[in-house]
């Protein structure tokens, strides 16, 4: 189907499923637990666990298939946010010129960027990408305010032109009166679920990333890509110019980037500098080695984890803490309080940081290898030996950058 | 999910009971309520948006404090700090309507995205009806823009920049905390006393929004005294290092050095800029002197035995003598064994204001809690008589000016108050061209339905 | 020309701290081959070594002094520093004062201490792993040791003062002839300058003279050939990485008085100074230093308001275009050694 082996339309269809599911899947305790905390299906955070997968699922393009390390892929999340913030502006909320003209204008930066930066490899190449990415972000944050609005960020006022706006439509983002704010409650018993337009439309197009990321992983051109990252030496020796394959593969992440930078703004009209420094960059590196380079889920996982991470443990403070433990006697319930508050609240930079170590060492291949293992686990126990050909996974993974 | 620090044994036990009432699945859509998280159980949430990592994080801890001991006041805990001096007495200590109020917390991150990330959490997760606090402009603005856009009220915590109030002002956002216009308001009269009024100033400008509008007062105020501007230059954020933009000044000429930086910038640029020996010069005759616009005294206290004699102003000071100010430092050393800071206060103030509010309108709902903030007059929160200003949601009233203590006795009394100056000197028109012109306008309130 | 005199000599002093960390950085890639993230976090925990050293000559009891009171309205308790009152305070108050320069001594065996426990416990694994891996656990890292200064010393800077001796500045106009008080210098960032010339050299001299430093720079040429002569290489690295973790935490120590320590001023200074060993050239050390104190020169001109009305905001982005410009044209950076992170 579509193209794809049965295995990988399996795959796809499986992912299809899980990012329709999300809103019910993420919302595991009822509301009325205490543990409801760790409910993660209210719309801001599912859409950023999409528009972040979108954003890694890209970098991996480049980074998991050539093995270039870009330092600077922040930079055209950026760009991608100030075009339909800058579409909403001056022709109005619907969100489709805005998107269209964000993977557009990206496409071009990433050109330029890369054709640049593509003249060198290894660290040197990094460097180069995080050059200019500091560049914009420092550009953006200060000289260019009259564009970007500065540490503020760009947003709409009243007395924007707006002259696609009529008389009834929105006013806040939306896909040809589709209100992406909106949301449609499901309250089940004890669980309330929420079904949000931004969401869907999220979704929908991550699903279309994927599979076209999918294909890429599939074709000639991927594997060209990653002959690129095994020899490169031994692929120029072979006659083939190496060059148009890592610039291609460079543009499209650029592209897929400039897009979640898009969605970002297109789900709430707002884009900061901040989308552009370098610690930016480094976060959606951090996703896709986490959740394993060059695997097709591995950066979703990883974009997922660091998400959940800000957002889910740097809301627990001490009373939440005292909440859970509450039936416990009061000595244990402090102490046990007292150990666990560094680890939360303001410390969830601390739990991010020793996860981060603990997946590293014992997951070499990130949380994809810890998927595989576990799966591995019950394989053995229904049929001894190891049919270890997940669809999921190219066979052998490869050592990475600048090796 | 919900958390409180009076109830916590309650949690479960009531989580069990309203479970049981639920048991039907039931079909709505968000518009179905009167406004947006209207509250409908015998609890009210409000969201405590702060910096908890990051450069400002100690700023938002202190912010923190305060807000808990507020929601501790509003629900009849502890000795009800500034309830009891407040002229409203629309709070009872029984909480806000008949309802006791929890609370949920977010880390900002000191940047936009993080920081309205966290408050849609509190909106779309925890059902927050108000946000309140923040330590930084850029902030402020983003997520008083998305409290308009949800349809709840933003309380801004710290947040000194001309445009929040200013061009940038929304119909659901209040700003208690003064700005960069009252800075130089208060301040030029002062320096014109104490340094005269042949001076010629060298500013030294964080490059952001929020250093622009601060520069851009200072130097409209010190220019009508007399004083002669030599030079402005921008510096960016975080550069650590000053002092490539130190060593011009004393050839420039100039012989006062304004810095319009804030926290980490403010500390390393000072520090430096006394390192260079700037303060033991003697330029066109004068001693040569350094000025920092806007204090903190969590910065103060960074920048150590630098800020002696350095004048600058502040929202707030722990140090002054009115019962408000008796009374809530009172209450929060009790607590926490450290006076509190300013952007302490104008959170706490803040809280206790929305929930006056809510008490005096008699309902939660956002327009009706803002009709009730604009033009409300009141006392006996530390500053002096104190208007919201219904034109633009900004808090008038009286400003300090304060200068690094000779003889700290301890760490926290590092600044002294030189000045209170009075509401009227510091008051400026709602169409003021620092502050929007004509064209800034609240819009109209959203509650959201 | 006065002006350009005194940018030289700022851009010297950043350049020193430049310098400095990315020479220890140099060191770790070099002979261990390891993307060090969290060579920030060592810089900043070298300046923590001041202000522990500076707590730790501060400690103090308390005497209640009746006659003040603090804010509540109790008694005001007086802290008297323990030092003060066995030496007495002329003697004593001097200790604190010094305790910049004297929190040297307890930098080297706290930071080559924890170079050791890092190398031994954590890169050892990781030698043969991809770089990416070694950026994420170092990242990690980093991360967890700036959390862990942060749990005990809060997110706010630490004023850290350097002696009296050393308070003020020299005026330079005089002693080249310009009018007086155009050309000041702190004599702390002189002393800064000089500190980092000392260690330069030092590391220079210890790594060209001695048998061990040829056995390191054998080493770095050619890892497997060191090994199969019989040297135990591995050890030799140990303590590479203790020294690299030693020069980061003595530029941090000594920075201090000059930038106010607080938690996140490693990850500050972390890209910087992976552009700055990248525009040296990968794996050379020389390369590094030379780098570093270029983009610290060159950085302070930027920031001249001449050039500033001319270019707006290229204080800001100078240090990324000169290192685009360098990469460009010179394929490995200024001195960088053919093939060492290149693939």
């Amino acid at each position: 189907m579509l193209g794809l082996s049965a295995k990988d339309t399996r795959f796809l269809l499986i992912v299809v499923f899980l990012t329709l599911a999300t809103p019910f899947l993420l919302q595991p305790f009822p509301e009325t637990s205490s543990l409801a905390q760790f409910n993660a299906g209210y719309p801001d955070l599912m859409q950023k666990f999409a528009i972040f997968g979108i954003f890694a699922i890209g970098f991996n393009i480049l980074f998991g298939l050539t093995g270039y390390l870009s330092f600077g892929h922040a930079a055209f999340l950026g760009v991608g946010s100030y075009t339909v913030v800058w579409m909403y502006k001056l022709l109005g909320y619907n969100v489709l010129p805005g998107l269209v003209l964000a993977i557009i204008i990206s496409a071009l930066f990433a050109l330029v960027i890369g054709f640049i930066s593509l003249r060198r490899s290894g660290i040197y190449f990094s460097i180069l990408t995080l050059a200019f990415a500091q560049m914009s972000y420092n550009l953006a944050y200060s000289v260019l305010t009259p564009i970007t609005n500065g540490e503020t960020g760009l947003q709409v006022y009243l007395n924007d032109p707006q002259i696609l706006m009529g008389e009834n439509s929105p006013t806040s983002p939306h896909l040809f009166g589709i209100v992406m704010r909106d949301s449609t409650q499901i309250q089940m018993g004890d669980w309330l679920f929420t079904m949000n337009n931004g969401y869907y439309f999220c979704a929908v197009i991550a699903i279309i990333a994927f599979y076209i990321s999918l294909r890429i992983f599939r074709s000639p051109f991927g594997m060209m890509l990653r002959a690129i990252k095994t020899n490169q030496t031994r692929m120029n020796y072979t006659g083939l110019n190496s060059r148009p394959y890592t610039l291609a593969a460079f543009v499209i992440s650029g592209m897929y980037a400039g897009l979640a930078g898009g969605l970002l703004a297109a789900m709430d009209p707002l884009a900061g500098a901040e989308r552009m420094q370098w610690t930016a960059s480094g976060e959606v590196v951090l996703m896709t080695i986490l959740g394993g380079a060059g695997t097709l889920m591995g950066p979703v996982l990883g974009a997922g984890f660091i998400k959940y991470c800000e957002n889910i443990f740097s809301k627990i403070n001490d009373g939440v803490l005292h909440g859970w433990f509450a039936f416990m006697p009061d000595g244990i319930e402090d102490l046990i309080v007292a150990m666990i508050h560094p680890f939360v609240g303001k410390g969830w930079h601390l739990t991010l940081g020793i996860l981060f170590m603990l997946v590293v060492i014992f997951l070499p291949g990130g949380l994809v290898e810890g998927g595989q293992r576990v799966a591995r686990l019950f394989r053995r126990n229904k049929k001894a030996g190891p049919g270890d050909k997940d669809p999921e996974h190219h066979p052998k993974q490869a050592p990475h950058v600048a090796e | 999910m919900t958390n409180s620090t009076f109830t916590r044994r309650g949690v479960l036990k009531t989580g069990a009971v309203t479970g049981a009432g639920l048991a039907l699945p039931t079909i709505f859509t968000s518009s179905a309520s009167a406004f947006t998280n209207e509250p409908t159980g015998s609890t009210v949430k409000f969201g405590f948006n702060v910096p908890q990592t990051g450069p400002y994080a100690e700023e938002g801890l202190d912010e923190l404090r305060a807000q808990e001991l507020a929601v501790e006041h509003i629900n009849g805990m502890g000795d009800g700090g500034m309830l009891n001096t407040f002229t409203s007495k629309a709070l009872d200590g029984t909480g806000i309507l008949g309802k006791k109020v929890e609370f949920v917390t977010g880390d900002t991150q000191t940047k936009s995205d993080a920081a309205r990330a966290s408050a849609k959490s509190m909106i779309e997760k925890d059902g927050v009806v108000m946000i309140n606090g923040g330590s930084s402009s850029g902030v402020a603005i983003a997520v008083q823009g998305l409290c308009q856009e949800a349809g709840i009220i933003f309380m801004a915590g710290l947040t000194h920049s001309n445009d929040t109030t200013g061009k940038d002002r929304k119909a659901n956002g209040f700003r208690h905390f003064f700005n960069a216009y009252m800075s130089g308001a208060a301040l030029a009269p002062v320096l014109e006393k104490e340094y005269g009024t042949e001076r010629r100033a060298y500013h030294l400008t964080a490059d952001y929004t929020w250093g622009y509008t601060q520069q851009e007062s200072i130097q409209s105020f010190t220019e009508a005294m007399g004083w002669e501007t030599v030079n402005n230059v921008l510096t960016p954020v975080g550069a650590g290092d000053f002092s490539s933009y130190i060593t011009p000044v004393l050839q420039s000429g100039a012989d006062v050095l304004i810095l319009n930086h804030y926290g980490g910038d403010m500390v390393n640029s000072l520090t430096q800029a006394v390192q260079f020996g700037l303060r033991d010069k003697m330029v066109n005759g004068k001693q040569f002197e350094i000025v920092v616009p806007l204090y903190s005294e969590l910065m103060a206290a960074g920048a150590g035995e630098n800020i002696k004699g350095v004048f600058g102003s502040m929202n707030w000071n722990w140090q002054l003598q009115d019962a408000g100010t008796k009374a809530f430092v009172q209450s929060f050393g009790q607590k926490y064994g450290r006076p509190p800071s300013n952007s302490a206060h104008t959170c706490y103030v803040q809280t206790l204001l929305y929930a006056d509010a809510v008490a005096r309108a008699g309902s939660f709902n956002p327009c009706a809690v803002a009709e009730a903030l604009e033009g409300f007059e009141f006392d006996g929160m530390g500053n002096g008589p104190t208007l919201y200003r219904a034109d633009d949601h900004q808090c008038f009233k009286d400003v300090l000016v304060m200068k690094g203590a000779e003889n700290p006795t301890t760490q926290y009394d590092t600044l002294e108050v030189v000045e209170v100056t009075p509401r009227a000197q510091v008051e400026y028109a709602p169409n003021h061209p620092m502050f929007g012109g004509d064209a800034a306008t609240l819009g109209t309130c959203n509650d959201g339905a | 020309m006065d002006a350009i005199l005194l940018q030289i000599l700022n851009g010297l002093d950043k350049g020193s701290a430049y310098a400095l960390i990315a020479l220890g950085l140099t060191l770790i890639f070099g002979t261990l081959g390891v993307v060090n993230f969290a060579h920030g976090a060592l810089f900043m925990i070298g300046a923590f070594c001041a202000v522990v050293m500076q707590r730790l000559l501060n400690l103090s009891y308390e005497v209640v002094d009746p006659t003040r009171t603090d804010f509540l309205g109790n008694p005001l308790k007086v802290q008297m520093p323990y030092v003060e009152s066995w030496f007495g305070t002329e003697f004593g108050g001097g200790l604190i004062e010094w305790s910049v320069p004297l929190s040297i001594l307890l930098a080297i065996p706290v930071m080559v201490g924890l170079g050791f426990a890092m190398e031994r416990g954590l890169i050892k694994h990781f030698y043969k792993r991809p770089h990416a891996d070694q950026i994420l656990v170092t990242f990690g890292l980093a991360i967890v040791l700036q959390e862990i200064i942060k749990y005990f010393f809060g997110a706010n800077p630490i004023p850290t003062t350097s002696p009296d001796l050393f308070s003020g500045s020299f005026d330079f106009g005089v002693l080249l002839g310009f009018d007086p008080n155009t050309i000041i210098y702190p004599y702390w960032r002189m002393v800064y300058f000089l500190f980092a010339l000392i260690i330069i050299g030092g590391v220079f001299s210890f790594l060209q003279f001695t048998t061990f430093g040829m056995v390191v720079r054998a080493g770095m040429a050619d890892r497997e050939t060191v090994g199969l002569l019989g040297i135990n290489i591995d050890r030799r690295f140990t303590i590479m990485f203790g020294l690299a973790a030693a020069v980061a935490g003595l530029a941090g120590v000594m920075y201090a008085p000059i930038l106010s320590p607080n938690y996140h001023m490693g990850m500050d200074f972390l890209v910087l100074s992976f552009v700055v060993v990248v525009v040296g050239g990968m794996g050379s050390l020389p390369g590094a230093v030379l780098a570093g104190f270029l983009l610290g020169i060159l950085q302070s001109f930027a920031s001249m308001n001449e050039v500033k009305s001319i270019i707006p905001g290229i204080d800001q982005v100078i240090i990324y275009l000169i290192a685009i410009i360098i990469l460009l044209t010179r394929p490995r950076g200024l001195m960088g050694r053919k093939g060492v992170m290149e693939d």
